[in-house]
């Protein structure tokens, strides 16, 4: 018990200090799903929009593999893109793997399906309906498309935050992929489980604790847009 | 409008032949399901006909590209269920306008008076998520109406509002109509509105026209007895 209160005091001094090694930690578990997130969101929302505006029996080969992949285990996706980047793999070449790229990578593939699917689901509720509002006003298709879009944002939001959550909080791909090097691919999830083990509770108590905000600030943001999204 | 027909798991819309004239506004009635309101997306090219042909000022309508999108852009549907899009008034109304690159002023100056005509000034920068079922239905017709389309499709505008907006609604049409040649063709369940309103009658009933005329004889004598029984209330169906 002592050892949990002694962690949590340290932790927080950690926090309030800025400690170095912590920041660094954090800053670069942001950098890499912000940026993951960020692209998921420019490939999965068009291909969102486009499968919810096409009617469900028109896709339903997509759908399934679409929900087959939000639900994909994060190491299987850590798996996947380790044997793609890896020297023998397709894009060896490159030399991406073990850097913050990687990382990147294996996030924008398990954001993209999540953005893809929620976003379709959300399109497809009203999607049709506001297309044809738009063309009966005399919008051509990508005035209409950018309209659908534009009055689903709730829906968008919510999946591009969803996405978000999940890459952040996740271990097992960027584990994998990114080989939790200090100071270069050390996000808070991995330094958690390695400082864990190592029996240095203060620094996983401290990034458990900023997980939990980001997380707690994350779903209060999406919990307004739902509400928001709801009273319209 | 040749020999039009709409098949979806059935046939629900065989029309022989319409021939509408410009400036002119129609009304058109007939029970529920009968096809009124997919005689006005096919019209509007919103749907594609299963057969068939449809002639604008007598050419064949271009079934994609520029060429259909120049001709949708000649007409405004309001639908039966209207939506309008979650941003202000002033926004809705000046959507088509912005579609079709209107410069800012202009647009200011048509918007500005649709507002001043649906008495909704005051609500221009209110989002239009907030407004009631009337102010709703006549931002919706003002938002059809300000590009000045040469043909307006109008199903069942007035449903569910109360007798101030209907005619506040009905007058809009008609001034609309009068003032710059729109063609109109509105759907009504309500064979009164079209009475009120509509200089010919086209009475649809499953699928067919059944009849189509001045708006005095379909009502006062109309060569089909079914014309007949549906105005007068008494049809069963
Ligand atoms: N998208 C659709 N798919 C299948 N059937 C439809 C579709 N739209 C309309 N219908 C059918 O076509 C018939 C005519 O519908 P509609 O034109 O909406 O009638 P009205 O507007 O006169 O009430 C109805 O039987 C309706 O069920
Ligand atoms: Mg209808």
């Amino acid at each position: 018990m002592s050892r949990l209160y002694e962690g949590l005091l340290e932790a927080l001094r950690l926090i309030i200090s800025f400690d170095p090694d912590l920041l660094t930690i954090v800053l670069l578990s942001l950098r890499v799903s912000i940026t993951a997130i960020l692209l998921a969101t420019l490939i999965g929302v068009p291909i969102g929009t486009l499968l919810g505006l096409k009617e469900e029996k028109k896709t339903g080969f997509f759908n399934k593999i679409i929900f087959t992949f939000m639900g994909m285990p994060p190491v299987v996706a850590g798996l996947i893109i380790f044997l793609i980047l890896s020297r023998q793999g397709p894009l060896g070449v490159l030399g991406l793997l073990y850097t913050p790229s990687a990382m990147i990578i294996a996030q924008v593939f398990l954001a993209s399906p999540i953005v893809i699917g929620l976003t379709m689901v959300g399109i497809r509720a009203k999607g049709g309906e506001i297309e044809e509002t738009a063309r009966s006003l005399g919008a051509g298709s990508a005035l209409a498309a950018w309209t659908v879009v534009k009055e689903s944002r709730y829906a968008i939001l919510g999946a591009v935050i969803t996405g978000f959550s999940r890459v952040v909080a996740e271990v097992g791909a960027v584990m994998i992929v990114g080989g939790n090097i200090e100071g270069h691919t050390r996000v808070m999830t991995t330094a958690i489980v390695l400082e864990t083990r190592k029996g240095n509770f203060e620094l996983a108590i401290g990034l458990g604790i900023i997980l939990l905000m980001i997380s707690f600030i994350v779903n209060s943001v999406l919990y307004t847009i739902q509400k928001g999204g709801k009273k319209n | 409008m040749k020999a039009v027909r709409k098949i979806y798991d059935e046939e629900v819309l065989y029309i022989n032949e319409l021939i509408l004239t410009k400036g002119c506004i129609y009304g058109v009635i007939g029970p529920s399901g009968a096809g009124k309101s997919t005689l006005l997306r096919i019209i509007n090219m919103l749907t594609d006909q299963s057969s068939g042909e449809i002639l604008y000022n007598g050419e064949p309508a271009p079934k994609n590209g520029l060429g259909k999108l120049t001709l949708q852009r000649n007409m405004a549907l309001v639908f039966q269920k209207t939506l309008l899009f979650k941003d202000t008034v002033w926004n809705n109304i000046a959507y088509g306008l912005k579609a079709r690159g209107f410069n800012k002023k202009e647009i200011e100056i048509r918007v500005n008076s649709l507002l001043d005509q649906i008495g909704m000034t005051e609500l221009a920068s209110r989002r239009a998520e907030t407004l009631s079922g009337g102010e709703a239905q006549r931002v919706a017709i003002a938002r059809a109406v300000a590009f000045e389309p040469e043909i307006l499709l109008l199903d069942e505008p007035t449903a569910n509002l109360d007798p101030g907006n209907i005619e506040l609604i009905e007058e809009m049409i008609i001034k609309m109509a009068r003032d710059k040649a729109i063609t109109v063709i509105m759907v009504t369940h309500n064979v009164f509105q079209a009475k009120r309103i509509a200089d010919q009658v086209i009475f649809i009933n499953q699928g067919k026209i059944v009849e189509m005329g001045p708006t005095e004889k379909i009502f006062s004598k109309p060569d089909n007895e079914s014309t007949r029984l549906f105005v007068e209330g008494k049809m069963v169906y």
